[in-house]
């Protein structure tokens, strides 16, 4: 038997048509195929998703911890790209 | 035979058999060969336990003699098992488990989606409910059975001994008695033998897609629908039902 593990892969579900795929979490499987199947076992038993997207870990670029300040950081003082200039209208519970 | 005793022991039997093969998937918990498969398979056991508890509900019903599903399940002994051979055979090794839930679930998708379109209310909602699970079992267990068989050159050998191993309990799947035919009349139910051909052929596709060769039919075991089980049966049913034979009535 080996003791090699199985690859990771990431699962995004989609909890009702109209919204998008979120981030759930992750299994390790052999193949796209089982994958599927251990992301439904595992991560939609009590009727969280009508959809599902698994994709190998290794597959996703990601940014670098590192580069945190050269990439977010210069979003910060520009406090006019934000919408908070507006009133929200009573009623509205999501904006 | 009456309509009524045939229907009683009919649901009994759909009901033995879920029970008996979720209380072997239940011996398997914890040994999983992975975190995910292992939640898999538990799922898969309740999935059945689910579906014997509604049988053995409405065999209750049926009887009308006040008898409950804990009944049915804890109360009976070995002879009034009207179960498949196939499935009180012990586990084995994962292959094995692969094969029977292949073997088995590949016969009781079709047994399912007939009793689905059968004229007697309350099996046909069960059937209802159950097919969809059955259908993604089969789904499950056929992917492992093509990636096993269609692995490494050990894997493949394993999983032809574990096919050859349960051909002989097969026969029995399709062995129609006085039961099967009673109920088929009464309340249009499967066509055990229209069945076979079907299920033949589904075997056959993805034995081949696993290129696993499918075995010659030889002798074939049965009399477990008749209640003469393997020497396992005994073994299964006092670990299933010794909470509630030395405790009577316990509940939790």
């Amino acid at each position: 038997m080996s003791d090699k593990e199985w690859p990771l892969y990431e699962v995004f579900i989609r909890s009702k048509a109209g919204l998008s795929h979120r981030h759930a979490g992750s299994v390790h499987a052999a193949d796209d195929q089982m994958a599927l199947d251990h992301a439904r076992d595992t991560y939609t038993r009590r009727s969280e998703g009508v959809s599902l997207w698994v994709v190998r870990s290794s597959e996703i670029i990601a940014s670098d911890p590192k580069e945190t300040a050269a990439f977010f950081e210069p979003a910060e003082d520009k406090i006019y790209r934000h919408p908070t200039f507006y009133k929200i209208p009573d009623g509205v519970d999501n904006l | 035979m009456s309509t009524d005793t045939a229907l009683l022991a009919y649901v009994t039997r759909l009901g033995d058999n879920a029970l008996v093969l979720s209380q072997r998937k239940i011996e398997t918990v914890t040994l999983g060969p992975e975190l995910e498969e292992e939640l898999a398979n538990a799922n898969f056991a309740l999935d059945y336990l689910g579906q014997a508890r509604l049988l053995y509900s409405l065999a209750g019903e049926i009887e009308g003699d006040g008898r409950g599903e804990d009944d049915f399940a804890f109360l009976r002994s070995d002879h009034e098992y009207q179960n498949l051979l196939l499935l009180e055979q012990p586990n084995g090794h994962f292959g094995d488990t692969i094969a029977r839930d292949f073997l088995f679930e590949s016969f009781y998708l079709l047994q399912l989606e007939a009793l689905e379109q059968c004229s007697h209310t309350g099996v046909a909602e069960i059937a209802a409910r159950a097919v969809k699970e059955v259908r993604y079992h089969l789904r499950h267990v056929a992917q492992w059975l093509i990636r096993l068989g269609d692995g490494t050159a050990q894997s493949h050998a394993r999983m032809q001994q574990s096919i050859d191993d349960l051909w002989r309990f097969t026969g029995e799947l399709f062995a129609a008695d006085e039961i099967d035919r009673e109920f088929t009349a009464n309340y249009a139910g499967p066509d055990l033998v229209a069945l076979q051909d079907e299920w033949q052929k589904n075997v056959a596709a993805v034995l081949r897609e696993a290129t696993l060769t499918m075995p010659e039919d030889g002798w074939m075991a049965s009399g477990g629908k008749q209640g003469q089980h393997s020497e396992h049966f005994g073994f299964l049913l006092a670990e299933m039902q010794h909470l509630q034979r030395s405790h009577p009535g316990a509940t939790w």
